[in-house]
């Protein structure tokens, strides 16, 4: 496309167009209203819908305004009475075939047929044969169908070739026995395929679980942040009398575009799991009893004191990287005061030898928006399109506009776009096979490396694939090397981390990270950390890390948010760890026999939709939020509780009375410094074989977290089924 | 649903077509590659053959289940060996391609679109015109054209197929 600017004439108005654009995009600046079916801002120009022909001067009939590019002088007449009559003859061809079921169709009130039909379609239908039936199909347990609606836009077809990468939908048949579908039974079941929900401008795709189960003008909209990953997805959840009943993306075009996970989309219904803990609940001699808040939280305060007595070291506490950056501060400052440095968000790690040298957060080093920009990415341990699906789909963009990506990975996860290079690590070997990356780059630079840089590796049995990952990374413009979840929880992080480091010396490349949690940043930032306060400040003691406080057990442990057996990289150890402490201090938003097993106090939290909050996501912008959802029972926002728990305990200045002061309480702790995420460590390497399995390394993307575990659509899946069948 | 599937020289005839059109954009060969299969196959396709097909091509198969039930020369469901389609369009039918259809809806004890129980014939619902209007009404038998159809021609033709 040139960028010559045309002058057009808009009913009457001059406006400056780009040459080549599209009528429909200047339109929609323009704010002259032109409906639309088939056409979507982020997919192709299918011009098949025909409902946004609008006159042009000169031209002998009405033109689409999506796929008739914009010249010079161009005179366009939307709302004329030639393009209204033609806009209104579309609308009665697309209403031939189309039930009139609104009132049973869950798209009735945000349906954009029916907001067209109310604007362009006649009172009367003048068609009076039969109308056609579409048998609906079966796409999984996510996406409901009723193909009889469908206006054959084709928006479903065009999301699966060209965003998610894969076609799972497609037009079969001609004519009137045109059918939109999979033409064999099958799922739809690439990890953004609930978007089609979205997508589809009438009731023939809709959210499944959802169904029948409000209407959409009795919900009020409230805007969310996704718990699950560190992208931070912008979410609304939908809440009708305080439930929330759905969610749906909100725009932000700087992290999740149009589009979220369907993790993110359907995970909702775990928060309405019947193992809720919905009030508060103290083991008396044994048996468990249902208490009020203020004995729960007398009680909490007087186990911890008595067991941890005046050796704040007793003491650990362990929080969910997905916990808000307000709980994770007033944790911080709890543990702290009460003489503890043994505090971690970091469950799922093994290595922490580096961690001195680990950035202010895990950073991504750029904003996510800015990976389309770059021309090489690198990534080393990271099955992506399941870990981070949002990153994974800017990559991918990445890939087709021409950049080189390249996986060094123990398995070829099935990526749709060209992939410019694969190193295949054996999990145990990881470390080994980048440093045969390091190794080739090295030489491929021309030996320049200073003896720092090489790290002392010698290494053999350099092949091409390791060139081919070095010449992903060497050269390149702007290239980032991405350490993802795989090599974050792998045993010899550290070692991983440090030939990453000296490749991106070498290649020019940044290094980023793809954390654990929706949080992992505010986990690091707030100081739930054992080695760091708030902001990175190093701290006088270092206190044992989440791995330590397992294999040399406490005598009293706080848990945030979390099930033990699920969330940590050893479920043996922590549930020996936790059976064998005198004191075992549980804020949970659900109940499950293991932890009736070994908690002594049980105190019921809200989920990331009932609780005001902030996420720093791992480009390090802090997206805060209200409560959607009214909390279940009797529990309570997080925070609250933590603050008068801090108040029992004596905490000074704990006086916050909402999240924001807790965040600005924060934000002064932090101040102005330098929040610099490279690497700057001198950790020196070794290539030692680690005894270690895949799956314990890869967690199945929907069994991230105790919500995403209750999400009963999502556990029906073809990708949950097939993990669970491993 | 492996390349077994498809047969060398089905193999040898997608690559022909698929060298005519440049990399990448192998899509533009499915319709002939169909082709190729579905005459090898008795003239119909399977989901199988329609796989083999999509992996052959490194396609994803609803790619090429589109196709073939897009064209109406393409079979997905099993149909008698020999294909007889009448022409039906306008010169055809004034020159008395109704009669001809009946003759054969009677002779083979089937109706327009229905395999005989034998397996052995099967009357195609044509949809467009056959391009033989100087000689109608006309027929196609396995991709060869009978023109001025009495029934008794029809009887001679359907006598000499086994």
């Amino acid at each position: 496309m040139s960028d010559k600017t045309v002058t057009i004439e808009i009913n009457g108005m001059p406006v400056d167009a780009t040459a080549g654009q599209m009528l429909i995009e200047v339109t929609d600046r323009e704010d002259a209203y032109v409906p639309r079916f088939c056409y979507h801002k982020k997919l192709s120009v299918a011009a098949n819908c025909r409902m946004c022909l609008v006159e042009v001067e000169n031209a002998p009939k009405p033109l689409p305004a999506c796929a008739t590019p914009v010249m010079e002088g161009m005179k366009v007449f939307t709302h004329s009475n030639a393009a209204i009559e033609a806009q209104k003859a579309t609308m009665e061809f697309l209403l031939i075939n189309h039930p009139l079921d609104c009132p049973i169709c869950d798209q009735g009130g945000e349906c954009e047929l029916q907001d067209l039909a109310m604007g362009f379609g006649r009172n009367v239908s003048r068609y009076t044969e039969r109308k056609r039936v579409v048998k609906d199909k079966n796409l999984g347990s996510l996406v409901s169908t009723d193909m009889t609606r469908c206006i054959h836009c084709t928006r479903c077809v065009r999301f699966g070739q060209e965003v998610a990468g894969i076609q799972e939908l497609g037009t079969t048949g001609r004519s009137e026995d045109m059918e939109i579908g999979t033409y064999i039974e099958r799922s739809v079941d690439h990890e953004l395929s609930g978007n089609i929900i979205d997508l589809c401008p009438v009731g023939a795709l809709n959210d499944k679980p959802y169904r029948y189960s409000a209407r959409a003008w009795e919900m009020l909209a409230k805007p969310l942040v996704s718990p699950h990953d560190c992208a931070g997805s912008n979410l609304f959840g939908h809440v009708l009398r305080g439930r929330l009943k759905r969610i749906v993306p909100r725009d932000n075009e700087s992290i999740n575009e149009t589009w979220i996970a369907d993790r993110d989309r359907f995970s909702y219904e775990g928060i309405y799991a019947d193992d809720r803990l919905t009030a508060p609940m103290l083991k008396v001699k044994g048996d468990w009893l249902e208490v009020s808040w203020s004995r729960a939280i007398s009680e909490a305060r007087d186990v911890l004191r008595t067991s941890v007595g005046d050796d704040g070291n007793r003491l650990g506490v362990l929080v969910s990287p997905s916990s808000t950056v307000e709980e994770m501060y007033l944790l911080n400052r709890i543990t702290r005061h009460i003489g503890s440095n043994n505090i971690d968000h970091r469950l799922r790690m093994r290595d922490f030898r580096d961690q001195d040298a680990d950035p202010v957060w895990p950073a991504l080093g750029m904003p996510i928006a800015a990976l389309e920009e770059l021309d090489g990415v690198l990534i080393v341990g990271s099955n992506l399109r399941r870990e981070v699906p949002i990153v994974a789909h800017r990559i991918r963009k990445a890939a087709i506009q021409g950049a080189s990506v390249g996986f060094v990975n123990p398995s070829a996860y099935e990526y749709h776009f060209p992939c410019a290079a694969y190193v295949e690590a054996p999990v145990q070997l990881l470390s080994q096979s980048l440093a045969s990356v390091l190794v080739a780059a090295i030489e491929m630079d021309g030996g320049k490396a200073s003896e720092a840089v090489r790290l002392g590796i010698d290494i053999a049995g350099i092949n091409e694939s390791h060139r081919a990952a070095a010449q992903v990374l060497l050269g390149k413009k702007q290239a980032l090397l991405l350490l993802g979840q795989i090599t974050l929880r792998h045993p010899r992080f550290a070692d991983v981390r440090a030939i990453a480091a000296a490749l991106c010396e070498v290649t020019g490349a940044k290094l980023g990270y793809l954390p654990e949690g929706a949080n992992a940043a505010g986990g690091a930032l707030s100081g739930v950390l054992p080695h760091r306060g708030p902001g990175g400040q190093v701290a006088r003691t270092v206190g044992l890390n989440a791995s330590e406080m397992l294999t040399d057990p406490r005598q009293a442990y706080l848990l945030y948010g979390l099930e033990p057996e699920h969330d940590f990289s050893n479920a043996t150890l922590v549930t020996q760890a936790l059976t064998a402490a005198d004191t075992v201090v549980c804020f949970s938003s659900y109940m499950t026999d293991a932890l009736l097993e070994y908690a002594d106090v049980l105190l019921p939290i809200a989920t990331f939709a009932e609780t005001a909050g902030t996420f720093i996501n791992v480009e390090g912008v802090w997206q805060s939020f209200d409560a959607a959802a009214k909390v279940l029972g009797n529990a309570r926002e997080g925070w609250r509780v933590l603050r008068v728990l801090g108040n029992e305990l004596d905490l000074p200045a704990c006086e916050y009375r909402t999240t924001a002061d807790i965040c600005d309480a924060l934000a002064a702790e932090l101040g102005n410094q330098d929040l610099d995420t490279s690497y700057k460590g001198r950790f020196k390497p070794t290539l030692e074989e680690a005894d270690i399995d895949i799956l314990a390394l890869d967690v199945p993307m929907y069994a991230i977290d105790a919500i995403v575990r209750r999400g009963s659509a999502l556990q029906e899946t073809a990708a949950a089924r097939e993990s669970k069948s491993i | 649903m492996s390349k077994g599937a498809l047969s060398e020289q089905v193999c040898r005839e997608i690559d022909h077509w698929v060298a005519k059109f440049p990399k990448g954009r192998q899509r533009s060969a499915v319709i002939s590659a169909l082709q190729a299969v579905q005459h090898e196959n008795q003239g119909f396709l399977t989901q199988d053959l329609m796989d083999a097909v999509a992996e052959h091509l490194d396609l994803p198969p609803i790619q090429v289940y589109e196709v073939a039930t897009f064209y109406s020369m393409f079979e997905t469901d099993p149909v008698g060996r020999h294909c007889i389609s009448v022409c039906t369009n306008i010169s055809c039918m004034l020159c008395g391609s109704t009669e001809i259809v009946a003759y054969l809806e009677k002779k083979l004890d089937v109706k327009l679109g229905e395999s005989t129980e034998d397996g052995k014939f099967y009357l195609k619902q044509e949809e467009e015109c056959l391009a033989a209007c100087c000689g109608a009404p006309m027929m196609m038998v396995n991709h060869d054209y009978h023109e001025n159809l009495t029934p008794q021609k029809i009887d001679e033709i359907l006598e000499e197929l086994d």
